[in-house]
Protein backbone atom coordinates (compact mmCIF):
# COMPACT_ATOMS: atom_id res chain seq x y z
CA UNK A 1 0.00 0.00 0.00
CA UNK A 2 2.72 1.94 0.92
CA UNK A 3 4.22 2.29 -2.20
CA UNK A 4 1.44 2.73 -4.17
CA UNK A 5 0.12 6.06 -2.43
CA UNK A 6 4.38 7.31 -3.12
CA UNK A 7 4.06 6.45 -6.67
CA UNK A 8 -0.20 8.20 -6.94
CA UNK A 9 1.81 11.14 -4.99
CA UNK A 10 4.97 11.36 -7.19
CA UNK A 11 2.44 11.51 -10.46
CA UNK A 12 0.38 13.77 -8.97
CA UNK A 13 2.98 16.42 -8.21
CA UNK A 14 4.94 15.62 -11.36
CA UNK A 15 1.49 16.75 -13.37
CA UNK A 16 0.64 19.82 -11.43
CA UNK A 17 4.47 20.92 -11.95
CA UNK A 18 4.06 20.17 -15.73
CA UNK A 19 0.99 22.16 -15.90
CA UNK A 20 2.67 24.87 -14.29
CA UNK A 21 5.06 24.23 -16.71
CA UNK A 22 3.09 24.55 -19.90
CA UNK A 23 0.77 27.11 -18.43
CA UNK A 24 4.03 29.14 -18.52
CA UNK A 25 5.69 28.60 -21.69
CA UNK A 26 2.28 29.27 -23.05
CA UNK A 27 1.86 32.92 -21.64
CA UNK A 28 5.11 33.92 -22.81
CA UNK A 29 5.21 32.89 -26.28
CA UNK A 30 1.56 34.13 -26.74
CA UNK A 31 2.77 36.69 -29.04
CA UNK A 32 3.59 33.99 -31.59
CA UNK A 33 0.41 31.75 -30.54
CA UNK A 34 -1.78 34.13 -32.17
CA UNK A 35 -2.58 33.48 -35.14
CA UNK A 36 -3.94 37.01 -36.12
CA UNK A 37 -3.87 40.90 -34.93
CA UNK A 38 -6.88 42.79 -34.70
CA UNK A 39 -6.62 46.73 -36.64
CA UNK A 40 -6.12 47.98 -33.42
CA UNK A 41 -3.05 45.64 -32.65
CA UNK A 42 -2.24 46.54 -36.01
CA UNK A 43 -2.31 50.21 -35.97
CA UNK A 44 -0.71 50.51 -32.32
CA UNK A 45 2.14 48.05 -33.06
CA UNK A 46 3.10 49.49 -36.24
CA UNK A 47 5.04 46.77 -37.80
CA UNK A 48 8.24 46.96 -40.33
CA UNK A 49 6.84 46.97 -43.56
CA UNK A 50 8.87 44.14 -44.37
CA UNK A 51 7.17 41.91 -42.02
CA UNK A 52 4.66 39.52 -43.18
CA UNK A 53 1.79 39.16 -40.49
CA UNK A 54 -2.09 38.58 -40.45
CA UNK A 55 -4.97 40.43 -39.90
CA UNK A 56 -8.14 39.67 -38.37
CA UNK A 57 -11.45 40.84 -37.86
CA UNK A 58 -14.46 41.83 -40.22
CA UNK A 59 -14.98 43.32 -43.51
CA UNK A 60 -17.06 46.43 -43.39
CA UNK A 61 -20.29 47.09 -44.26
CA UNK A 62 -19.79 49.10 -47.77
CA UNK A 63 -16.32 48.85 -47.84
CA UNK A 64 -15.79 46.41 -50.76
CA UNK A 65 -14.61 47.79 -53.96
CA UNK A 66 -13.95 46.01 -57.19
CA UNK A 67 -11.97 48.53 -59.71
CA UNK A 68 -11.26 45.49 -61.72
CA UNK A 69 -8.29 43.28 -63.12
CA UNK A 70 -9.30 41.03 -59.43
CA UNK A 71 -8.44 43.64 -57.66
CA UNK A 72 -10.47 44.30 -54.24
CA UNK A 73 -10.22 46.62 -51.92
CA UNK A 74 -11.97 46.57 -48.54
CA UNK A 75 -11.79 47.53 -45.12
CA UNK A 76 -11.24 45.40 -42.01
CA UNK A 77 -12.86 46.76 -38.55
CA UNK A 78 -12.54 45.45 -34.95
CA UNK A 79 -15.74 47.80 -34.29
CA UNK A 80 -12.84 49.73 -32.65
CA UNK A 81 -10.05 50.47 -35.61
CA UNK A 82 -10.32 49.76 -39.39
CA UNK A 83 -7.44 49.21 -41.75
CA UNK A 84 -7.56 49.07 -45.71
CA UNK A 85 -7.02 45.98 -46.89
CA UNK A 86 -5.60 45.98 -51.02
CA UNK A 87 -5.94 41.98 -52.66
CA UNK A 88 -5.73 40.86 -55.77
CA UNK A 89 -6.61 37.32 -56.22
CA UNK A 90 -9.84 34.57 -55.57
CA UNK A 91 -11.88 35.22 -52.44
CA UNK A 92 -12.84 32.34 -50.45
CA UNK A 93 -16.68 31.59 -50.60
CA UNK A 94 -17.47 33.00 -47.69
CA UNK A 95 -15.89 36.18 -48.08
CA UNK A 96 -18.91 39.32 -48.08
CA UNK A 97 -19.44 41.94 -45.67
CA UNK A 98 -19.91 41.65 -42.24
CA UNK A 99 -17.83 38.28 -42.11
CA UNK A 100 -15.13 37.20 -40.22
CA UNK A 101 -11.45 37.19 -42.28
CA UNK A 102 -8.10 37.03 -41.91
CA UNK A 103 -5.80 38.22 -44.30
CA UNK A 104 -2.33 37.60 -44.82
CA UNK A 105 0.67 39.93 -46.17
CA UNK A 106 2.17 43.37 -45.38
CA UNK A 107 1.45 46.45 -43.87
CA UNK A 108 2.93 49.36 -45.89
CA UNK A 109 2.10 53.03 -45.24
CA UNK A 110 -1.05 52.15 -43.70
CA UNK A 111 -2.52 49.49 -46.28
CA UNK A 112 -2.52 46.10 -45.75
CA UNK A 113 -0.81 44.49 -48.76
CA UNK A 114 -2.88 41.22 -48.73
CA UNK A 115 -1.47 38.41 -50.93
CA UNK A 116 -3.81 35.45 -49.51
CA UNK A 117 -7.46 36.19 -47.43
CA UNK A 118 -8.76 33.26 -45.51
CA UNK A 119 -12.16 33.29 -44.56
CA UNK A 120 -13.43 32.65 -40.63
CA UNK A 121 -17.00 30.97 -39.70
CA UNK A 122 -18.54 31.56 -37.01
CA UNK A 123 -19.47 29.03 -34.68
CA UNK A 124 -23.50 29.11 -35.38
CA UNK A 125 -25.17 26.05 -37.71
CA UNK A 126 -28.85 26.73 -38.84
CA UNK A 127 -30.69 26.11 -42.11
CA UNK A 128 -31.13 29.35 -44.14
CA UNK A 129 -34.30 29.74 -43.00
CA UNK A 130 -34.06 29.61 -39.72
CA UNK A 131 -31.34 32.50 -39.81
CA UNK A 132 -33.54 34.50 -42.43
CA UNK A 133 -36.55 34.20 -39.46
CA UNK A 134 -34.38 35.14 -36.83
CA UNK A 135 -32.79 38.48 -38.67
CA UNK A 136 -36.49 39.34 -39.30
CA UNK A 137 -37.25 39.23 -35.78
CA UNK A 138 -34.36 41.40 -34.62
CA UNK A 139 -33.15 38.31 -32.02
CA UNK A 140 -30.11 38.06 -34.48
CA UNK A 141 -27.48 39.90 -36.05
CA UNK A 142 -26.52 37.17 -38.75
CA UNK A 143 -22.98 37.88 -38.62
CA UNK A 144 -19.97 37.93 -35.94
CA UNK A 145 -20.59 41.75 -35.07
CA UNK A 146 -21.53 41.10 -31.29
CA UNK A 147 -18.39 38.68 -30.80
CA UNK A 148 -15.52 41.08 -31.66
CA UNK A 149 -12.85 41.39 -29.23
CA UNK B 1 -31.61 10.37 -62.20
CA UNK B 2 -30.48 14.08 -62.30
CA UNK B 3 -31.52 14.91 -58.87
CA UNK B 4 -29.47 12.48 -57.84
CA UNK B 5 -26.64 13.61 -59.55
CA UNK B 6 -27.30 17.39 -57.79
CA UNK B 7 -27.38 15.47 -54.67
CA UNK B 8 -24.07 14.23 -55.53
CA UNK B 9 -22.70 17.22 -56.38
CA UNK B 10 -23.39 18.81 -53.28
CA UNK B 11 -23.87 22.18 -53.94
CA UNK B 12 -20.49 22.00 -55.91
CA UNK B 13 -18.33 20.56 -52.89
CA UNK B 14 -19.26 17.06 -53.18
CA UNK B 15 -15.92 16.43 -54.24
CA UNK B 16 -14.84 17.44 -50.38
CA UNK B 17 -18.14 16.00 -48.51
CA UNK B 18 -17.53 12.52 -50.51
CA UNK B 19 -14.01 12.52 -49.70
CA UNK B 20 -14.44 13.12 -45.76
CA UNK B 21 -16.81 10.31 -45.55
CA UNK B 22 -15.00 8.26 -47.65
CA UNK B 23 -11.47 8.28 -45.70
CA UNK B 24 -14.25 8.02 -42.47
CA UNK B 25 -15.59 4.95 -43.87
CA UNK B 26 -12.38 3.34 -44.98
CA UNK B 27 -10.19 4.16 -41.97
CA UNK B 28 -13.27 2.77 -39.41
CA UNK B 29 -13.26 -0.18 -41.49
CA UNK B 30 -9.91 -0.92 -41.86
CA UNK B 31 -9.20 -0.77 -37.98
CA UNK B 32 -11.74 -3.30 -37.15
CA UNK B 33 -10.61 -5.70 -39.93
CA UNK B 34 -7.10 -5.30 -38.81
CA UNK B 35 -7.87 -5.50 -34.90
CA UNK B 36 -9.97 -8.67 -35.73
CA UNK B 37 -7.65 -10.21 -37.56
CA UNK B 38 -5.11 -9.66 -34.21
CA UNK B 39 -7.33 -11.02 -31.82
CA UNK B 40 -7.80 -14.39 -34.48
CA UNK B 41 -4.54 -14.97 -35.47
CA UNK B 42 -3.19 -14.53 -31.53
CA UNK B 43 -6.11 -16.90 -30.56
CA UNK B 44 -4.98 -19.08 -33.04
CA UNK B 45 -1.35 -19.06 -31.83
CA UNK B 46 -2.25 -19.40 -28.04
CA UNK B 47 -4.31 -22.15 -29.29
CA UNK B 48 -1.88 -24.11 -30.40
CA UNK B 49 0.92 -23.30 -28.10
CA UNK B 50 -2.01 -24.64 -25.49
CA UNK B 51 -1.50 -27.89 -27.62
CA UNK B 52 1.61 -28.20 -26.83
CA UNK B 53 1.48 -28.21 -23.44
CA UNK B 54 0.68 -31.47 -20.89
CA UNK B 55 -1.79 -30.20 -18.79
CA UNK B 56 -4.09 -28.32 -21.77
CA UNK B 57 -7.38 -27.20 -21.21
CA UNK B 58 -8.46 -27.09 -17.55
CA UNK B 59 -5.35 -25.04 -16.55
CA UNK B 60 -6.41 -22.41 -19.41
CA UNK B 61 -8.73 -20.25 -17.24
CA UNK B 62 -7.40 -20.33 -13.90
CA UNK B 63 -3.42 -20.14 -14.59
CA UNK B 64 -2.61 -18.40 -17.58
CA UNK C 1 -4.83 -5.75 -3.05
CA UNK C 2 -2.75 -8.42 -4.66
CA UNK C 3 -4.22 -9.25 -8.24
CA UNK C 4 -3.76 -12.55 -9.35
CA UNK C 5 -1.38 -12.32 -12.89
CA UNK C 6 -4.36 -12.97 -14.92
CA UNK C 7 -7.13 -13.80 -12.80
CA UNK C 8 -8.29 -9.92 -13.71
CA UNK C 9 -8.38 -10.15 -17.15
CA UNK C 10 -10.16 -13.59 -16.76
CA UNK C 11 -13.14 -11.82 -15.23
CA UNK C 12 -12.55 -8.73 -17.38
CA UNK C 13 -12.96 -11.12 -20.95
CA UNK C 14 -16.48 -13.01 -19.86
CA UNK C 15 -17.45 -9.06 -18.93
CA UNK C 16 -16.10 -7.91 -22.57
CA UNK C 17 -18.11 -11.13 -24.76
CA UNK C 18 -21.45 -9.67 -22.77
CA UNK C 19 -20.66 -6.44 -23.90
CA UNK C 20 -19.30 -6.91 -27.36
CA UNK C 21 -22.15 -7.77 -29.31
CA UNK C 22 -24.24 -4.91 -27.80
CA UNK C 23 -21.52 -2.59 -28.55
CA UNK C 24 -21.12 -3.73 -32.36
CA UNK C 25 -24.69 -3.77 -32.85
CA UNK C 26 -25.24 -0.05 -31.10
CA UNK C 27 -22.42 0.83 -33.37
CA UNK C 28 -23.95 -0.26 -37.04
CA UNK C 29 -27.61 1.46 -35.90
CA UNK C 30 -26.14 4.33 -34.64
CA UNK C 31 -23.82 4.87 -37.94
CA UNK C 32 -27.09 4.01 -40.37
CA UNK C 33 -29.20 6.39 -38.39
CA UNK C 34 -26.45 8.77 -38.30
CA UNK C 35 -25.71 8.68 -41.76
CA UNK C 36 -29.53 9.03 -42.50
CA UNK C 37 -29.66 12.27 -40.86
CA UNK C 38 -26.36 13.52 -41.95
CA UNK C 39 -26.72 12.87 -45.19
CA UNK C 40 -30.43 12.88 -46.27
CA UNK C 41 -32.63 14.06 -43.26
CA UNK C 42 -30.98 17.49 -42.26
CA UNK C 43 -30.42 20.64 -44.04
CA UNK C 44 -27.89 22.99 -45.79
CA UNK C 45 -26.38 25.88 -43.45
CA UNK C 46 -27.10 29.53 -43.64
CA UNK C 47 -23.87 30.36 -44.49
CA UNK C 48 -21.88 26.91 -45.76
CA UNK C 49 -24.47 24.84 -47.68
CA UNK C 50 -23.73 21.57 -47.63
CA UNK C 51 -20.34 21.42 -46.79
CA UNK C 52 -21.66 21.49 -43.33
CA UNK C 53 -22.40 17.77 -43.44
CA UNK C 54 -18.63 17.55 -43.16
CA UNK C 55 -19.47 18.28 -39.55
CA UNK C 56 -21.33 15.21 -38.49
CA UNK C 57 -17.91 13.10 -38.52
CA UNK C 58 -15.09 15.96 -38.24
CA UNK C 59 -16.88 17.18 -34.33
CA UNK C 60 -17.24 13.69 -33.36
CA UNK C 61 -13.97 12.06 -34.63
CA UNK C 62 -12.01 15.48 -32.63
CA UNK C 63 -14.37 14.63 -29.76
CA UNK C 64 -13.33 11.36 -29.76
CA UNK C 65 -9.75 11.86 -30.38
CA UNK C 66 -9.82 13.70 -27.07
CA UNK C 67 -11.53 11.57 -25.17
CA UNK C 68 -9.35 8.40 -26.04
CA UNK C 69 -6.15 10.33 -25.35
CA UNK C 70 -7.96 11.11 -21.84
CA UNK C 71 -8.76 7.79 -21.16
CA UNK C 72 -5.64 6.22 -22.54
CA UNK C 73 -3.99 8.36 -19.93
CA UNK C 74 -6.56 7.59 -17.20
CA UNK C 75 -5.53 3.87 -17.86
CA UNK C 76 -1.92 4.38 -18.00
CA UNK C 77 -1.83 5.96 -15.00
CA UNK C 78 -3.55 3.57 -13.10
CA UNK C 79 -1.58 1.11 -14.73
CA UNK C 80 1.96 3.10 -13.41
CA UNK C 81 0.31 3.67 -9.97
CA UNK C 82 -1.40 0.55 -9.00
CA UNK C 83 -0.30 -2.11 -11.60
CA UNK C 84 -3.42 -2.93 -12.41
CA UNK C 85 -3.04 -5.11 -15.38
CA UNK C 86 -5.76 -4.46 -17.52
CA UNK C 87 -5.75 -1.00 -17.55
CA UNK C 88 -2.37 -1.22 -19.13
CA UNK C 89 -3.87 -2.85 -21.57
CA UNK C 90 -6.75 -0.97 -22.09
CA UNK C 91 -4.36 2.01 -22.52
CA UNK C 92 -2.60 0.08 -25.40
CA UNK C 93 -5.35 -0.94 -26.88
CA UNK C 94 -7.17 2.29 -26.82
CA UNK C 95 -4.15 4.61 -28.87
CA UNK C 96 -4.31 3.07 -32.18
CA UNK C 97 -8.29 3.60 -31.87
CA UNK C 98 -7.46 7.40 -30.47
CA UNK C 99 -4.74 7.54 -33.61
CA UNK C 100 -7.61 6.95 -36.47
CA UNK C 101 -9.94 9.03 -34.67
CA UNK C 102 -7.07 12.13 -34.44
CA UNK C 103 -6.03 11.43 -38.15
CA UNK C 104 -9.37 11.74 -39.20
CA UNK C 105 -10.45 14.51 -37.45
CA UNK C 106 -7.21 16.12 -39.03
CA UNK C 107 -8.40 14.85 -42.98
CA UNK C 108 -11.42 16.08 -42.52
CA UNK C 109 -11.11 19.26 -41.35
CA UNK C 110 -8.71 19.78 -43.37
CA UNK C 111 -11.22 18.63 -46.55
CA UNK C 112 -13.80 21.21 -44.43
CA UNK C 113 -11.02 24.24 -44.39
CA UNK C 114 -10.27 23.99 -47.87
CA UNK C 115 -14.22 25.16 -49.43
CA UNK C 116 -14.63 27.43 -46.24
CA UNK C 117 -11.30 28.71 -45.06
CA UNK C 118 -9.84 28.78 -48.25
CA UNK C 119 -6.63 27.05 -47.13
CA UNK C 120 -6.00 22.90 -46.16
CA UNK C 121 -4.03 23.73 -42.74
CA UNK C 122 -2.79 27.01 -40.65
CA UNK C 123 -1.11 26.56 -38.48
CA UNK C 124 -3.22 28.40 -35.75
CA UNK C 125 -3.40 27.10 -31.82
CA UNK C 126 -6.17 24.95 -32.13
CA UNK C 127 -4.50 22.97 -35.85
CA UNK C 128 -1.40 23.03 -34.17
CA UNK C 129 -2.42 21.38 -31.07
CA UNK C 130 -4.13 18.64 -32.70
CA UNK C 131 -1.57 17.90 -35.01
CA UNK C 132 0.90 17.17 -31.43
CA UNK C 133 -1.98 15.48 -30.36
CA UNK C 134 -1.56 12.68 -33.38
CA UNK C 135 2.38 12.65 -32.49
CA UNK C 136 1.60 11.75 -29.14
CA UNK C 137 -0.72 8.77 -29.76
CA UNK C 138 2.26 7.80 -32.37
CA UNK C 139 4.89 8.17 -29.91
CA UNK C 140 2.87 6.22 -27.12
CA UNK C 141 2.70 3.47 -29.34
CA UNK C 142 6.32 3.52 -30.46
CA UNK C 143 7.23 3.55 -26.69
CA UNK C 144 5.04 0.78 -25.71
CA UNK C 145 6.07 -1.60 -28.26
CA UNK C 146 9.93 -0.48 -28.19
CA UNK C 147 10.86 -3.04 -25.19
CA UNK C 148 11.62 -6.89 -25.06
CA UNK C 149 9.27 -6.96 -21.66
CA UNK C 150 5.98 -5.40 -22.10
CA UNK C 151 6.10 -4.22 -18.33
CA UNK C 152 8.53 -1.72 -18.83
CA UNK C 153 7.15 -0.71 -22.58
CA UNK C 154 3.82 -0.02 -20.55
CA UNK C 155 5.84 2.32 -18.17
CA UNK C 156 7.63 4.09 -20.56
CA UNK C 157 4.72 4.92 -22.61
CA UNK C 158 2.24 5.57 -19.67
CA UNK C 159 4.91 8.15 -18.53
CA UNK C 160 4.32 9.90 -22.25
CA UNK C 161 0.96 9.03 -22.01
CA UNK C 162 0.68 11.53 -18.74
CA UNK C 163 3.55 14.33 -19.84
CA UNK C 164 1.46 14.63 -23.47
CA UNK C 165 -2.26 15.20 -21.20
CA UNK C 166 -1.67 18.61 -20.73
CA UNK C 167 -2.13 19.25 -24.37
CA UNK C 168 -5.72 17.97 -24.22
CA UNK C 169 -7.18 21.39 -22.69
CA UNK C 170 -4.72 23.49 -24.96
CA UNK C 171 -6.82 21.89 -27.43
CA UNK C 172 -10.25 22.30 -25.65
CA UNK C 173 -9.24 25.86 -25.19
CA UNK C 174 -6.87 27.02 -27.58
CA UNK C 175 -10.22 28.35 -29.21
CA UNK C 176 -10.98 30.82 -26.41
CA UNK C 177 -7.69 31.31 -25.07
CA UNK C 178 -5.76 32.66 -28.50
CA UNK C 179 -7.33 33.60 -31.53
CA UNK C 180 -7.36 31.49 -34.36
CA UNK C 181 -8.75 30.56 -37.84
CA UNK C 182 -11.13 27.79 -36.35
CA UNK C 183 -14.30 28.32 -34.83
CA UNK C 184 -14.93 28.27 -31.02
CA UNK C 185 -16.98 25.53 -29.39
CA UNK C 186 -20.50 25.43 -31.20
CA UNK C 187 -21.97 22.38 -28.41
CA UNK C 188 -19.51 22.52 -25.48
CA UNK C 189 -20.71 26.47 -23.93
CA UNK C 190 -22.18 28.22 -20.89
CA UNK C 191 -24.97 29.28 -23.33
CA UNK C 192 -25.59 26.09 -24.79
CA UNK C 193 -25.48 24.87 -28.04
CA UNK C 194 -25.41 27.28 -31.39
CA UNK C 195 -26.56 24.58 -33.72
CA UNK C 196 -30.14 24.20 -34.43
CA UNK C 197 -31.77 20.98 -33.94
CA UNK C 198 -32.24 19.96 -36.79
CA UNK C 199 -28.36 19.74 -37.12
CA UNK C 200 -27.61 18.65 -33.91
CA UNK C 201 -29.58 15.48 -34.32
CA UNK C 202 -26.98 14.25 -36.68
CA UNK C 203 -24.34 15.26 -34.94
CA UNK C 204 -25.32 13.25 -31.23
CA UNK C 205 -26.09 9.92 -33.21
CA UNK C 206 -22.75 10.12 -35.02
CA UNK C 207 -21.10 11.17 -31.65
CA UNK C 208 -22.81 8.47 -30.17
CA UNK C 209 -22.03 6.00 -33.00
CA UNK C 210 -18.01 7.10 -32.99
CA UNK C 211 -18.45 6.13 -28.95
CA UNK C 212 -19.67 2.88 -29.82
CA UNK C 213 -17.14 1.62 -32.07
CA UNK C 214 -14.65 3.00 -30.12
CA UNK C 215 -16.04 0.62 -26.98
CA UNK C 216 -16.66 -2.35 -29.84
CA UNK C 217 -13.22 -2.11 -31.02
CA UNK C 218 -10.90 -1.45 -27.98
CA UNK C 219 -12.84 -4.81 -26.42
CA UNK C 220 -11.64 -6.39 -29.33
CA UNK C 221 -8.32 -5.08 -29.11
CA UNK C 222 -7.75 -5.74 -25.42
CA UNK C 223 -8.74 -9.50 -26.20
CA UNK C 224 -5.97 -9.72 -28.46
CA UNK C 225 -3.75 -8.09 -26.07
CA UNK C 226 -4.65 -10.75 -23.37
CA UNK C 227 -3.82 -13.18 -25.81
CA UNK C 228 -0.44 -11.64 -26.24
CA UNK C 229 0.12 -12.12 -22.53
CA UNK C 230 -1.02 -15.27 -22.58
CA UNK C 231 1.54 -16.02 -25.29
CA UNK C 232 4.41 -14.64 -23.58
CA UNK C 233 3.92 -16.21 -20.49
CA UNK C 234 3.49 -19.54 -21.91
CA UNK C 235 6.68 -19.17 -23.99
CA UNK C 236 8.56 -17.91 -20.75
CA UNK C 237 7.40 -21.21 -19.62
CA UNK C 238 8.50 -22.96 -22.46
CA UNK C 239 12.07 -21.71 -22.32
CA UNK C 240 12.04 -22.65 -18.80
CA UNK C 241 11.20 -25.88 -19.30
CA UNK C 242 13.84 -26.23 -21.79
CA UNK C 243 11.48 -26.49 -24.70
CA UNK C 244 12.56 -24.65 -28.19
CA UNK C 245 10.63 -21.47 -28.60
CA UNK C 246 8.21 -21.59 -31.22
CA UNK C 247 9.09 -19.55 -33.75
CA UNK C 248 6.56 -20.45 -36.40
CA UNK C 249 4.04 -18.53 -34.39
CA UNK C 250 6.44 -15.75 -33.59
CA UNK C 251 6.11 -14.41 -37.15
CA UNK C 252 2.53 -14.25 -37.00
CA UNK C 253 2.72 -11.68 -34.13
CA UNK C 254 4.72 -9.61 -35.53
CA UNK C 255 2.78 -9.84 -39.10
CA UNK C 256 -0.36 -8.24 -37.08
CA UNK C 257 1.37 -6.06 -34.85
Amino acid sequence: MKRKHKRLTFVGVALLLLAAAAALVLTAFEDSIVFFYSPTDLISKKPAPDRRLRLGGLVEEGSVEKPGAGLVLFRVTDTAQAVDVSFTGILPDLFREGQGIVAEGHLIKGVFMADNVLAKHDENYMPPEVAEALKKSGQWQGNEKEKTQ
Amino acid sequence: MDGFASYLNMGGHGGFIWSAYGMVFIVLLGLWLISRRYVRLSKAQLDHLDQKRPHRQESQTDET
Amino acid sequence: MIFHKYANPTRFLKLASLIQPWAAAATVLLFLSGLYFALLASPGDYQQGETVRIMYIHVPAAWMAMFCYTAMAVAAAVGLIWKHPVADLAARATAPIGACFTFLALFTGSLWGKPMWGTWWVWDARLTSVLILFFLYLGYMALANAFDDPARGSKASAILALVGVVNVPVIKFSVDWWNTLHQPASVVKMSGPAIHPSMLIPLILMALAFKAYYIWVLLIRMRAEINEGKIRSLRLRQVHAGQPPDAAGDKITQAVN
